[in-house]
């Protein structure tokens, strides 16, 4: 077996030193009536040409997002990555070690993590961002936590704009350690009224801009609103390139600012492994979960970087740290602070301005097919379409049609009487053929 | 870790040790932070400049860039490869973190991880575009069923911890269904446990009681028998154990807990010990998590991505999270939505750690029945042969008792020498190796904590016994400069942890314009 060492003589040589007959020997605490006789019921070790052929096989029957005019965003987007990115991340210094426990040997993650700390703060406009977290949904959902400790209140408000799934998940967390959850219509006009849903009970408001539907959210008004009552805000995003589009979250004086990382550095990869963006104000940094790299010297006074404050974790604290978070999504993070490394602030501007460029001109041809309407006044590479037909019925036939053309509402709300709606995305490689094969495939299906 | 015996405070530098005028030396080049030497108005990415087009951004467009530096590619190359350097790494040293298993990554996974139909599959594609992606769940959740002798498997939990909080909330769930969810709140955690499984207890609302091992480092029945009352939901127990010990007593620990109307919750950290030897569901847990990127060999990555599929017994099975792959036919659908089921709700958005999945899955691929087996003996093998080949300069807690796959030692045979294990620990940096796990577990005074894996040869095994012993004989003949002055090889010496978490500098600032 070509990734096991040792072969027979070895195995007894070592048998030997331990001072047992067999390999069985070692194995003589397992209750002998629960071992496993003979093998398990799963094919024998293939090699490395036969197992890349049977993943191949499987690989083939999905669509890729590179073959075909794609227009599908919803939390996940089709980037292009710069090919350095993902040599960098399989060098093996990177790829093969472990959280930098032994910090004089780990300096490279821990010089990572604290730029990465530095561009998501910077990014945000928060003072202060953690090592990373799961991805955003459940970053969303540590926030709501956190802000329960923080202001000892049990009560989440919830925009209808958040995205459904991260929605759900809080909901999850919330009924697990006995929070309520208020959980506003969705609205694609965004038309709700945040500030009525607060009241002395509330621990904080979650609102993403853009939002679900695609509208950028003016959360000054509900920051003003939740802190009148002494409520927090969350903001929360799932397009990070909106960032160089749009005012920080923290300039509109978010408190904790959460938002999926995928779209800058990392593939699209079915939904994960994806990256946790999690940053707020430094007075509340030891309620925050998740790890945190900082700044101090060694022993010769050389600057040196170190995991801290780790009196907040699991490890140290047990049930009483701030999460049970301990593997984080290092590598994915290493990804994301590469490519926005290579993009720069001026680089991730000019991206999002092609993003919104050609969503802009994508809103133009599709709204031009006869029976079909864009909600949204405003957006910024993502907005939602009414057409005259069921959205998912529409979304089948487009990719019938070899076009994907994105999330039919229903999918996700199947409940909310928005099954003729249609959340489309596009980004930069998205070229002007895609865009005019979605519309004529569009015009051609509803004529 | 943990807080005990950890100087913080370093010597102060010997007298003798030179600088350079870089601040190298030789090919460890002292590297600057990107907001440095980066510039703002710098890119290395090409992006053609929007024609003029309407702006439909509103009233919340942002009037400047972010204040971010940009490297052209050949600097953003220079700079993470010199960062790399700074780390250790499995592909080049053995790392003999126990509890964490650092096997090799085999590079197939990578390169599978990475086909177009996986990598470059949307989440929310029509079902009918990846049924490639959905069958890659279900082979690598059948497979996963077959090592663990279980009902059912919620694939989306994406780390060890969170599947712990996705166990204990179907947990949870079945005892609300039972009408028990007022009466019972509490779960038993051995003194032992990793600490996310009281971080997770605690998470879901439950206390937390502490069931205490006995002196062969194992929990017995009557201990559990104890602890058991009306208001305990679950225990969570680690086996094989967090000493590297199996339960011998897990049967019987199964049955009390069962009879006492509470759920067995099985760490499964350390299954990579016992894949092909013994099943789970045999055992009688009722739910456990699988660590991906420990027995499956997904990469660390410094920290992550994992992926912590849980595995359910059929009391636990209806309560599983959104979303699960179904089969209908020749399809393969996906149920995304917990209403009108039992299900507890969902973990995160999506479906899982689809980029570790391919990666398990290629591991177990190429393993096959035959090698996961022979993996798991390996692996219980190499660490008895550490441990056999230490026990007579260094002490286990435990005796002269088997272990499975990590030799446990503690710091009694040190008490002569005044240096303490974090000192022993460092001193390994300087020989080339990584450090084991220290100071945990917690039940263990200076505790190190050896899990070599099954993917050292012979040869190096012997190395590295070799250089241990040389340690230890060191440590005991009195050369303590060795040991605590050590690290004096490594990118850098000991770091002074106190001032990190007294005067936090949590990110760059730039400095003030002289």
């Amino acid at each position: 077996m070509r990734y096991l060492p040792l072969d027979g003589a070895e195995r007894e040589a070592m048998l030997a030193r331990i001072g047992v007959p067999d390999v069985d020997a070692l194995f003589a605490d397992v209750p002998a009536d629960k071992r496993i006789e003979g093998l398990l019921d799963l094919p024998l070790a293939k090699s490395e040409m036969a197992v890349e052929r049977i993943l191949s096989a499987m690989a083939a029957q999905s669509l890729a997002a590179g073959s075909a005019p794609f227009f599908l965003g919803a939390g996940a987007y089709k980037r292009h990555i710069p090919a350095s990115v993902d040599h960098l991340i399989q060098r093996s210094e990177f790829l093969t070690s472990y959280t930098p426990y032994q910090p004089e040997i780990a300096q490279g993650t821990l010089k990572v993590l604290f730029e990465f700390q530095t561009q998501v703060a910077t990014l945000t406009g928060m003072e202060v961002a953690n090592a990373s977290m799961y991805d955003g949904s459940t970053a969303c959902g540590e926030a709501m936590l956190m802000a329960h400790r923080l202001t000892r209140r049990g009560k989440a408000v919830l925009s209808g704009g958040l995205h459904p799934q991260y929605a759900d998940v809080a909901a999850t967390l919330a009924h697990c350690s006995g929070d309520r959850i208020e959980r506003l219509a969705p609205d694609p006009l965004a038309r709700e009224d945040l500030a009525a849903a607060i009241d002395g009970e509330t621990s904080c408001v979650i609102v993403q801009s853009p939002d679900f539907f695609g509208n950028p959210r003016d959360l000054a008004a509900v920051a003003a609103a939740a802190h009148a009552r002494g409520a927090l805000l969350i903001a929360v995003f799932t397009d990070p390139v909106s960032l160089g589009a749009l005012r920080s979250p923290g300039a509109m004086d978010a408190d904790i600012v959460v938002g999926e990382g995928q779209g800058i550095g990392n593939a699209l990869s079915f939904g994960g492994p994806y990256l946790g963006l999690f940053a707020t104000r430094l007075k509340f940094v030891r309620q925050m979960p998740g790890r945190l790299a900082g700044e101090t010297v060694d022993a010769d006074g050389r600057r040196s970087f170190v995991l801290t404050l780790s009196t907040r974790e699991q490890h140290i604290r047990r049930e009483k740290a701030t999460s049970n978070i301990c593997t984080n999504s290092g590598l994915c993070a290493l990804a994301f602070s590469i490519h926005l490394a290579l993009l720069g602030g001026v680089g991730l501007r000019r991206l999002a301005r092609v993003n919104h460029a050609g969503a802009v001109q994508l809103a133009e041809r599709l709204s031009a097919v006869p029976g079909v309407e864009i909600l949204n006044a405003h957006f910024f590479n993502e907005f939602t379409l009414r057409t005259p037909r069921p959205g998912a019925e529409v979304i089948e036939a487009l990719a019938r049609r070899g076009v994907i053309g994105g999330l039919p509402v229903s999918r996700l709300l199947p409940a909310a009487g928005l099954d003729d709606c249609i959340v489309v995305a596009s980004t930069e490689v998205n070229s002007d053929d895609d865009r005019a094969a979605y519309a004529s495939a569009l015009a051609d299906l509803l004529r | 870790m943990n807080r005990e015996g950890r100087p913080t405070r370093p010597e102060p530098a010997e007298a003798g040790s030179r600088t350079t005028f870089t601040g190298a030396r030789g090919l460890d080049i002292e590297e600057a932070l990107i907001f440095e030497t980066g510039r703002l108005d710098a890119t290395g990415v090409d992006i053609e400049e929007a024609a003029p087009f309407a702006s439909r951004l509103g009233a919340l467009a942002s009037d400047a860039a972010p204040e971010l530096p940009g490297l052209t590619e050949p600097e953003a190359v220079r700079h993470y490869v010199r960062l790399s350097r700074d780390n250790y790494s499995i592909d080049a040293g053995l790392y003999p973190l126990g509890s964490c298993t650092m096997k090799h990554n085999p590079r197939l996974n990578e390169k599978m991880a990475r086909l177009p139909g996986f990598a470059d599959v949307h989440p929310l594609q029509p079902t009918s575009t990846a049924q490639g992606a959905l069958a890659v769940i279900e082979a690598l959740a059948d497979a996963l069923l077959v090592m663990t002798g279980m009902s059912a498997i919620a694939m989306s939990p994406k780390a060890g911890a969170h599947g712990e909080l996705c166990g204990m909330m179907a947990i949870k769930a079945a005892i609300a269904a039972r009408g028990e969810g007022a009466t019972r709140h509490v779960a038993l955690v051995p003194e032992s446990a990793h600490g996310t499984n009281p971080a997770t207890a605690a998470l879901i609302g439950f206390s937390v009681r502490s069931v205490p091992a006995g002196d062969d480092g194992n929990v017995s029945v009557e201990a559990v028998r104890a602890a058991l009352a009306p208001d305990v939901a679950a225990i969570m127990l680690t086996n094989p154990n967090t000493a590297g010990l199996f339960e011998r007593q897990i049967v019987g620990i199964a049955e009390a807990v069962r009879e006492a109307g509470a759920y067995f919750y099985c760490d499964g950290a350390n299954f990579n010990a016992i894949v092909g030897k013994t099943r789970p569901g045999d055992l009688g847990v009722d739910a456990m998590h699988i660590n991906l990127h420990k027995t499956f060999s997904t990469p660390h990555g410094g920290g992550g991505p994992g992926a912590g599929p849980v595995a359910l017994s059929s009391r636990l099975a209806p309560f599983a999270p959104v979303p699960f792959v179904r089969r209908e036919g020749d399809a393969l659908r996906l149920v995304e939505h917990a209403e009108g089921t039992e299900s507890f709700g969902r973990m995160s958005a999506f479906h899982g750690q689809m980029g570790m999945f391919v990666r398990a899955l290629s591991f177990i691929l190429s393993h096959g029945a035959d090698g996961l087996r022979q993996a798991s003996e390996d692996a219980v093998l190499s660490a008895n042969y550490v441990r056999a080949s230490l026990n007579d300069l260094m002490s286990a807690p435990f005796g002269e008792r088997i272990c499975m796959h990590e030799a446990l030692f503690d710091d009694r045979w040190l008490k002569d020498t005044g240096l303490s294990t974090l000192d022993f620990a460092k001193a390994m940096i300087d020989e080339g190796y990584h450090p084991m796990t220290v100071y945990f577990p917690l039940i263990v005074h200076g505790a190190m904590l050896i899990e070599p894996t099954e993917s050292e040869s012979k040869a190096s095994l012997d190395r590295f016994i070799m250089t241990l012993r040389d340690l230890a004989f060191a440590a005991k003949a009195g050369e303590r400069e060795r040991f605590t002055a050590a690290p004096v090889y490594a990118p850098r010496r000991r770091l002074d942890e106190t001032r990190a978490a007294r005067q936090p500098v949590l990110r760059w600032t730039r400095p003030p314009a002289a």
